[in-house]
């Protein structure tokens, strides 16, 4: 039985054993369900929950390791000289395998013995089916008979079915932290086997990036430059400009619409311009490609500029216009939290309104103001599509923003897009910049986060 | 002290000119962030509309073709199987030929074969697979016309621009010239750009299947997201104790919301892809990355909602003696959940529209087939978008600024739901 | 702006022409209750601000009712009546502080050295530095007592230099009696202060601006006995320099500080006169309820 039909016979069984469950319940106290402990309901579920969790669970820890056990057994069955391959061909092998299986096209001849591990993992893996079908099914209906055995008038059915309905709120509570601990692991062990390769001072410091060119042999571990200096001065430089956009756009709009708008452009002005945060990324980085740097390319030359069709300026502006809508709110959010009780103050002693925001308002907001920038320069930092769209792949090291920069998240995107060869110090890099990513924004996010957090206590 | 009070009152209004200047001065700078704001929006529709919305009509031509029983069907077997095995594109490219009879030598008649599109061949297949009484005689067949020509007929070429720099050369103008006089050259509603799945040539390409891919990619993070981001707000706000745990729990939420989202595919690749050898390419994965993506937007939307309970509904429930469990899911969820449902809604939009981490688990792929399940290599609209950005065909920058509109349209829509769904049930307490 | 206002140049209650016909004053407080309401003597000899005829409207609801009242130079005149009576809705209309509130409307002659100062030309930056308010709540900025102070003369550009600055701070803190308490700590923030010091702080910000009057909404509600006995004390002090309306849920404050008052009831004024004869003998049978403690 394929997954979908056996976890649907689950649930047909589950529903059917919390028909049973009930039933038994009034059966154990001749149908006057008020000498029960719970209502009748609840031992139903009782009785569906011992049904379909434990069968759940096994099916779902089996489907998980299934294909990786099978594909080792049959690894294992291979004549000696293709299991000695390197793990990358061994790798191609076994595609190869899998794609026999499905049936698809198959990039190598197929010779007899790739077709006798074929069928052998059609084999096991119909064997593997069977048998957790077997199981599968036997462990929900036992679970529903044992369970139901079980029913008696002060079993306290209500306070079971409750604790495991706590217990997967926990679960569920928990994930946020797996997954934290997930993307810790996944980038750091990576990155921790790139380091081995490349040391951390010349990643950290290098000025030179070319990891395209790493395969030559006179060079140290046979691989290219991986400085990421000019990763970090054009991922800087372009959020600058982003920043350099949004900023006062984002700033200043919030204290209209908070401060002077009248209702009705609030109604019109605001919800336009959240639009801009619901638009697609990619839809930016189309918009930056397509018009805005080519309009950018020619303005520059009308005046004898010469500027790249793939500058930093474009990506950054258009960035900007992205993290418009991202300040507006968090500024429209600290600026509605300073109490009235300070505007109040400022126009009683006869402050116009524009003296109230900028010496009263603004430096009360500050910290909270701060906060929403650096959660925007982290956004900025780690946006990756416009980029990838609009900047370029060239990794120049230059405070030019007509020219050509390139950052981590398009460098991460181009090292890992396309056919990767795996454990080459190339697809590692990917990983380095992700660790570095994920650990400068981290450190922008907790800081803004403590700040906010901190800032909204005061005036709570 | 009277002549104090002048005196202040006396600069007072000395200074008032000034002041109310600098005033008026600020409040044009406000309007004037919200006006360039605004221009940006509609620059950004105006750029996207403007090059896409004549994507939505595909320029045909209608060919004269002699249906040759000796190159389709020798044996009258009428059977659709030997049929369509025919060589149908040889028989586009000899209508092609007989009708410009005067074009000879072997790149020139190469040139004229790239008037009609290359999938033209299919149409005449299922046109004569479904009328095999026609066989033999000859018909009149509207095919879809080359993305260049396309082009040329969109006006998207400058015929006045010397040869050299035009994708599309004289002779090939003169030919659709030729077709335009005669009648063949027409019109029509693109309905491959709906129904059809990924192609290298511009005027057989469709959004079916990476919407289709959306949809499954969408289907698995709902079903995930929805049911954990709820489970994990509920914990939070009604059973947590306030403790240590509980906070590393809420900082880690919070931080999850801020993490690029491309670590969030970094760490698909690593954990789903590479460790438990997971299918890559699949919308299974991709609905697995963009729920732990979605999921502190839903946790936070539904604690808002839950907060947004009044304590005295919690008490009315434990008062007449009900467990904390069937307070919390009989009273405070149904009141509770519009407000969870919208916050759901703005992270699918969020996830609907997101590429960055989808990259990362292979759903770039160049993918001509229309997915059926969520195991299925696919690829989804936002990557569809970027794959065609890149494709230096004109015909593909109206086919990208079209599927962004598309894509854009399922945007507003959720979002007016969401907006809808807060406004129907928003209640004050 | 988006606030309206009313100068009621159309309006009937402008017609009658009050200001005139109060020259009799007399007459006017003898009038029945049925017609005039309010009992007592509104007019003062040396009015600084001279009200006829507000009407205050939040939206539907009308908040204050054709209440008309005099402030005299140098006086404290306190204003009293059970919550949600109208008080500070009045002495809000006094420097235009209900502008910052979209729905509400204000009607009626408020005239402050002959002018309307709800006529378009009277400005309303200008207003407030010639009233200054203190609120219910200390409000003091978040920057440090120094700037606190300096706040207002900065704006309004009332010093030409650090040393004219320095000397409007010490003298406004000196009057608000705090200055011996924070001489030595001008750079913290103001928001350090304990409440008591912190409305002191503000009342020191507002005369910082040098105003004529000063408008105190309810100033002490906030703060313990002894905090208020000094404040009560300094605005006892104040009244030397400055006109001050008060208002206040306290009778007992209102018999301490003030020389006139005014007993507000449901957007009505009831009742004015000299603070001994309100207390001690007042003439309409609400205040006499109120002030007797029958409800509040």
């Amino acid at each position: 039985m394929s997954a979908i039909a056996l976890i649907f016979t689950l649930a047909l069984l589950a529903v059917f054993s919390y028909w049973l469950g009930r039933k038994r319940s009034f059966a154990v106290v001749n149908g006057e369900a008020w000498k029960l402990h719970s209502l009748p309901s609840y031992y139903g579920f009782y009785t569906a929950i011992w049904c379909g969790i434990p069968a759940l669970f096994v099916l779902a820890i089996w489907m998980f390791f299934e294909s990786s056990i099978i594909t080792h057994l049959v690894v294992a069955g291979l004549p000696e000289d293709i299991r000695s391959l390197t793990p990358d061909r061994l790798n191609l092998v076994v595609n190869d395998i899998k794609n026999l299986v499905t049936g698809n096209i198959v990039s190598a001849e197929v010779d007899p013995s790739m077709r006798a591990a074929a069928d052998h993992y059609i084999h096991l893996s119909n064997i593997s089916r069977a048998a957790l079908t077997v199981l599968v099914l036997v462990l929900a209906i036992a679970g529903a008979l044992l369970s139901m055995r079980t029913i008696r008038r002060e079993k306290r059915a209500r306070n079971a079915v409750e604790s495991i309905v706590k217990i997967f709120l926990i679960a569920s509570s928990t994930i946020a932290i797996f997954t934290t601990i997930g993307i810790v692991l996944s980038v750091l062990f990576e990155a921790i086997r790139f380091f081995e390769t490349v040391p951390l001072t010349s990643f950290l410091f290098g000025l030179e990036w070319s990891p395209q060119m790493a395969i030559r042999e006179d060079q140290v571990g046979s691989s290219g430059a991986f400085g990421a200096i000019p990763l970090f001065a054009g991922t800087l430089l372009i959020s600058f400009i982003a920043m350099l956009v949004a900023v006062p756009i984002g700033l200043m709009s919030a204290i209209y619409l908070a401060e002077y708008a009248g209702k009705k452009v609030r109604a019109v002005a605001k919800p336009l311009l959240e639009i801009l945060a619901g638009i697609p990324t990619v839809v930016y980085g189309f918009f930056a490609a397509l018009t805005v740097a080519p309009f950018i390319r020619d303005s520059g030359g009308l005046i004898g500029l010469d500027v790249s069709s793939e500058s930093a300026l474009a990506a950054g502006l258009v960035m900007g216009i992205m993290i418009i809508p991202f300040v507006s709110s968090l500024s429209d959010d600290v600026i509605n939290a300073v109490p009235q009780a300070m505007r109040d103050g400022s126009e009683g002693l006869g402050a116009t309104k524009s003296e109230t925001i900028k010496r009263v308002i603004i430096p009360a907001a500050l910290p909270g103001i701060v906060g929403g920038i650096l959660l925007a320069v982290s956004r900025a930092i780690g946006e990756t599509m416009i980029v990838v769209m609009a900047a370029g792949l060239s990794a120049n090291l230059t405070a030019n923003p007509l020219e050509a920069v390139t950052t981590v998240t398009v460098q991460i995107v181009t090292l890992l897009v396309g056919d990767q060869e795996f454990d080459s110090p190339k697809t590692l890099a990917a990983f380095a910049l992700g660790l570095l990513l994920f650990v400068v924004t981290l450190i922008l996010n907790v800081i803004a986060l403590h700040v906010v957090r901190k800032y909204r206590e005061q005036y709570e | 002290m009277a002549n104090s009070h002048k005196y202040t009152t006396h600069i007072v209004r000395a200074g008032l000119e000034k002041r109310y200047k600098k005033e008026a001065r600020f409040r044009r700078m406000g309007l004037a962030a919200i006006i360039m704001g605004l221009i940006f929006l509609s620059m950004l529709f105006i750029s996207i509309i403007g090059n896409g919305y004549t994507a939505f009509w595909q320029t045909f031509v209608q060919l004269e073709i002699h249906l040759d029983a000796s190159v389709i069907d020798p044996e009258r077997t009428r059977d659709p199987e030997i049929i369509s095995a025919a060589d149908f594109g040889g028989i586009v490219k000899k209508s092609l030929r007989d009708m410009y009879p005067e074009v000879s030598g072997r790149r020139d008649k190469r040139t004229l074969y790239r008037l009609v599109s290359s999938g033209a061949s299919y149409y005449l297949q299922d046109y004569v697979v479904a009328n095999p009484e026609q066989i033999g005689s000859t018909i009149q067949l509207w095919v879809p016309a080359d993305d260049d020509v396309d082009m040329l007929m969109k006006g998207h070429f400058d015929r006045d621009k010397p040869e050299a720099e035009r994708r599309i050369k004289d002779n090939q103008i003169a030919w659709v010239d030729k077709l335009v006089d005669q009648g063949r050259v027409e019109s029509r509603f693109n309905k491959t750009f709906f129904t059809a799945g990924d192609s290298r040539e511009p005027e057989l390409a469709g959004i079916w299947g990476a919407a289709t891919g959306s949809f499954f990619t969408l289907v698995v993070t709902l079903l995930l997201a929805f049911p954990l981001g709820v489970a994990t707000a509920v914990y939070l706000e009604e059973f947590a104790p306030q403790n240590k745990w509980t906070d590393l729990i809420e900082v880690n939420i919070n931080n999850l919301a801020a993490v690029p989202s491309i670590v969030f595919g970094l760490l698909g690749l690593a954990v789903f892809i590479n460790f438990f050898g997971m299918p890559r390419s699949a919308p299974l994965v991709g609905g697995m990355v963009l729920t732990l993506m979605t999921l502190p937007t839903i946790i936070i939307a539904s604690r808002a909602a839950l907060k947004s309970v009044p304590p005295s509904i919690r008490e009315a429930a434990l008062g007449i003696g009900a467990s904390k469990m069937q307070m919390v899911f009989h009273h405070v969820l149904p009141l509770a959940m519009p407000g969870m449902l919208t916050g759901t809604i703005i992270g699918m939009a969020q996830a609907l529209g997101e590429s960055a981490p989808l990259l990362m688990i292979g759903m770039v792929a160049f993918i001509v087939d229309i997915p059926t399940s969520a195991m299925d290599p696919s690829t989804v609209l936002p990557v569809q978008i970027y794959l065609w950005a890149d494709s230096p065909e004109r015909a593909f920058v109206e086919r990208t600024s079209a599927a962004i509109m598309v894509l854009l349209m399922f945007l507003i829509t959720m979002n007016a739901l969401a907006v809808l769904l807060r406004k129907k049930f928003e209640r004050r307490w | 702006m988006t606030f309206q206002i009313d100068s009621g140049t159309d309006l009937p209650e402008r017609e009658i022409d009050i200001v005139k016909e109060s020259v009799s004053a007399d007459a006017y407080s003898k009038v029945n209750r049925d017609d005039r309401k309010t009992v007592g003597k509104i007019t003062h000899v040396d009015a600084r601000m001279t009200c006829r005829n507000v009407n205050v409207y939040y939206g539907d609801k009308h908040a204050i009712k054709d209440v008309s009242l005099d402030i005299g130079k140098n006086e404290v005149i306190a204003m009293i009546g059970p919550s949600g009576c109208g008080k500070s809705t009045f002495l809000r209309c006094l420097n235009r502080m209900n502008d910052t509130i979209d729905s509400c409307r204000v009607t009626g002659d408020i005239t402050m050295d002959d002018i309307d100062i709800y006529d378009k030309k009277m400005d309303v930056v200008l207003l407030r530095a010639q009233v200054g308010m203190v609120f219910q709540k200390p409000n003091p900025f978040p920057k440090s007592i120094f700037e606190n102070v300096a706040y207002g003369p900065r704006i309004h550009g009332l010093a030409a230099s650090k040393t004219d600055i320095e000397k409007i701070v010490v003298t406004s803190l000196k009057r608000a009696g705090l200055w011996d308490e924070v001489k030595d700590y001008l750079e913290e923030p103001g928001t350090g202060l304990s409440g008591g010091q912190q409305q002191r702080l503000c009342i020191a910000r507002a005369i910082a601006v040098n105003p004529e009057v000063v408008l105190m909404d309810e100033p002490c509600s906030a703060l313990d006995p002894i905090a208020t006995a000094k404040i009560e004390e300094l605005i006892d002090e104040l009244r030397e320099h400055y006109t001050i309306a008060i208002v206040t849920h306290s009778m007992q404050q209102a018999a301490r500080v003030s020389q006139r008052t005014a007993y507000f009831h449901l957007g009505d004024l009831i009742e004015v006169g000299d603070t001994d004869m309100i207390f001690t003998n007042p003439r309409h049978q609400l205040t006499e309820d109120y002030i007797t403690g029958r409800f509040g």
